[in-house]
């Protein structure tokens, strides 16, 4: 009872809370949801893989994001710099038919991640060095970043038909797990180490408090904000390098559209705020799976891509009014409110 | 000479300036480079063709102005959703197409006013709240049709084809409604007391809360505003496309916050010129008028074009800011050194 009432208070309840929800409503209504069968050629197939999968690289964007809003800033870019990441990694194969890359595999694959590398660079001058504000900064790359992936494939949808480029969005040959889970699974397990093994997230979280009172601490605050965009355009570039494979070709247009809305959501169900400080990476991670959790469930009820939206935005909206200050007073006014009845009613007696 | 640079970058229009000087480089190359480019057309064109973007731009800078990282992004999906809910009345309904346009009116309000609502009330981030409604808008334009729905309402066509002769040239009647627009929303910001209040509640919050500003009901005011202005916008689009569908406005909000940026509104929130807005869009639009007459550029230079051009004018806000709060250190130095001299 003291764990549950604990775990109520805890800033993971509200995510988890959602998570369970989502995970009875398909137990209860979508016929075989959590079943796990092993394929002929031994890879796991089944739904609750399915949404690990989809989500992982929602998940690299959301880690990278959530260090980013930690500090009181926010990249709206990195959708577009998944399209430019996977655009690079694309134009260094080729699309020969044959499937025959121009260049290796390895040069590309660190070519797509060094685009959003780059990237995060860009961002990180302007905001750290510069001093301009974290929104209209990353504003900058979100309306070029698809122009510049065009340009680079010259317009054209690159088709790759180089087998190992399909293994990161796919299976490796005998391993049972995707790839990008596993790929999600390393990046999150970096992201742990760095948070509970160094104090860079005691610096991230002091600098999104009070930019001001850390320089004065000792924090190198110019360093911190720099090194932070620099690691959210690093996800950004893997997470578009799985985007990519995917489809096994660089879509300028589509690649990675509208994932940084999605990011951006995974953290605040998580329970980070926008305004920075305290983050959650547990909360992040959870909030990225309830995300696909709730697309997956409503593809099995019959809900069409694009009615999604308006599902999606219903329980969004709902979640961050329950955890705003403002619900949580009303909430104890109200239980004030019971109980001093109830005393009442119990002085009557 | 060096004091009057720097009051000039010390003055209120400064990036009016940059931007209508930007704007008159940018028509001047088109003029220069093309033959016909120069003509009063081509420029009324620039009307035409972005009134809705105009109308919509000028509803996300009231937004963007009230402060507290105020933005509205549902725009676009709120166009979506105007135009497809016209589309719908008028091929479902028996309405009058007026009769349509007013209730389409409300839809915009009726955003507008939830926005504002989650906002003040529940001190939400714009940003999160303002998103929650685009996946709304845009879900509940799939409910009505997933496909293309065309409106062929006779009244209507004429409405979408009426023209205001100039001389020789035209006007549409969306460019009337976005000058309209454009004019209304000048004299509001500066002449009423509300317009001042945005203002004020945009700058600093908290002065103006002791002014005995009602800060909340302002800003909802905004985005009342923005919710209006984007349904107008999403009108004057069906009067373009003649059609509903969902993809509609995809992607409006960023290049409405960018012409807003490239016309020197402050995403802080406090400083923001209409006019300026205005030629924000008709800086896109020339550009986008510049590649369709060069024939063989690719639309996806517009993108990179006007990251460019955003860049410069952020790198520009943030050089002109240092300038004003050294010039302010300067004034305050004086001020505080003169007693001491005369004593």
């Amino acid at each position: 009872m003291d764990m549950l009432k604990k775990l109520s208070h805890s800033s993971l309840a509200l995510p988890l809370a959602a998570l369970a929800l989502l995970l009875l409503f398909n137990a209860l209504f979508v016929d075989d949801f959590f079943k796990i069968e092993v394929m002929e050629n031994g890879n796991l197939y089944g739904r609750p893989i399915d949404i690990l999968y989809r989500a992982s690289s929602l998940i690299i964007l959301a880690l990278g994001m959530t260090f980013v809003i930690a500090t009181g800033g926010v990249d709206i870019s990195v959708g577009a710099v998944c399209a430019i990441s996977a655009a690079s990694c694309c134009v260094m194969l080729g699309g020969d038919i044959s499937g025959i890359p121009e260049h290796p595999f390895v040069l590309a694959i660190l070519c797509g991640i060094g685009a959003g590398v780059l990237a995060g660079i860009w961002n990180g001058t302007l905001v750290a060095k510069f001093k301009i504000q974290a929104m209209v900064a990353t504003l900058i790359l979100l309306t070029a970043g698809r122009g510049i992936a065009q340009l680079l494939t010259d317009g054209q949808i690159i088709t790759v038909y180089y087998k190992p480029f399909s293994y990161i969005g796919g299976n490796i040959p005998g391993i049972p797990l995707p790839t990008a889970l596993l790929i999600a699974l390393c990046m999150v397990s970096l992201v742990i180490w760095l948070d509970r093994k160094t104090s860079l997230g005691l610096m991230i979280q002091s600098v999104g408090i009070n930019q001001t009172a850390s320089k004065y601490a000792g924090i190198n605050v110019t360093l911190v904000l720099f090194c932070v965009y620099i690691f959210s355009g690093f996800c950004a570039g893997t997470a578009g390098l799985i985007e990519g494979s995917f489809i096994r070709a660089a879509d300028a247009n589509n690649c990675g559209l509208n994932m940084e809305m999605d990011a951006i959501l995974a953290v605040t169900l998580g329970g980070t705020l926008m305004i920075g400080g305290k983050y959650y990476i547990g909360g992040t991670i959870i909030g990225a799976i309830t995300i696909q959790t709730l697309t997956t469930t409503m593809y099995a009820v019959g809900v069409s891509s694009d009615r999604l939206p308006a599902v999606k935005a219903v329980v969004i909206l709902l979640i961050i009014v329950i955890q705003s200050e403002k619900f949580k007073q009303m909430y104890r006014n109200y239980r004030l409110k019971q109980g001093s009845s109830a005393a009442k009613e119990a002085e009557h007696a | 000479m060096r004091n009057f640079i720097s009051n000039l970058v010390a003055s209120r229009f400064f990036q009016f300036y940059v931007t209508l000087v930007l704007f008159v480089i940018l028509f001047g190359l088109g003029s220069v480079m093309f033959e016909g480019f120069f003509s009063p057309q081509v420029f009324l064109n620039l009307f035409i063709d972005n009134a809705p973007l105009i109308i919509v731009t000028v509803g996300i800078t009231f937004t963007i102005l009230s402060g507290f990282g105020g933005i509205d992004l549902s725009v676009g999906a709120v166009v979506a959703l105007t135009c497809m809910s016209l589309a719908y009345l008028m091929r479902d309904t028996s309405l009058h197409p007026v009769v349509c346009m007013l209730l389409v009116l409300l839809i915009g309000l009726a955003v507008g006013t939830l926005n504002g609502f989650l906002i003040t009330f529940f001190r939400l981030q714009p940003f999160i709240v303002t998103l929650g409604t685009m996946f709304l808008c845009r879900g509940l334009t799939a409910m009505i049709s997933r496909d293309s729905v065309p409106i062929d309402n006779a009244f209507y066509g004429d409405l979408a084809f009426w023209s205001l002769p100039i001389g020789d040239c035209f006007l549409s009647l969306g460019a009337l409604v976005a000058i309209t627009v454009v004019i209304v929303a000048s004299i509001v910001l500066k002449y009423t007391a509300f317009g001042r209040g945005v203002y004020a509640v945009g700058g600093n919050e908290q002065s103006a809360r002791l002014m005995g500003l009602k800060a909340d009901g302002i800003r909802w005011g905004a985005y009342i505003i923005s919710g209006f202005c984007s349904a107008l916008g999403g009108i004057t689009y069906s009067w373009i496309m003649l059609s509903g569908y969902t993809q509609h406005g995809l992607g409006m909000e960023m290049d409405a916050i960018a012409s807003s940026v490239i016309g020197g509104t402050q995403l802080l929130g406090g400083v923001a010129f209409i006019p300026g807005t205005l030629l924000g869009v008709m800086i896109q639009g020339t550009i986008l008028t510049i590649i369709s007459f060069q024939g063989t550029l690719s639309a996806w230079w517009t993108k990179i074009v006007v990251g460019i051009l955003l860049c410069m004018f952020i790198v520009l806000q943030a050089m002109v800011n240092e300038h004003k709060n050294k010039l302010m250190n300067l004034k305050a130095e004086s001020t505080k050194s003169k007693p001491k001299a005369k004593a």
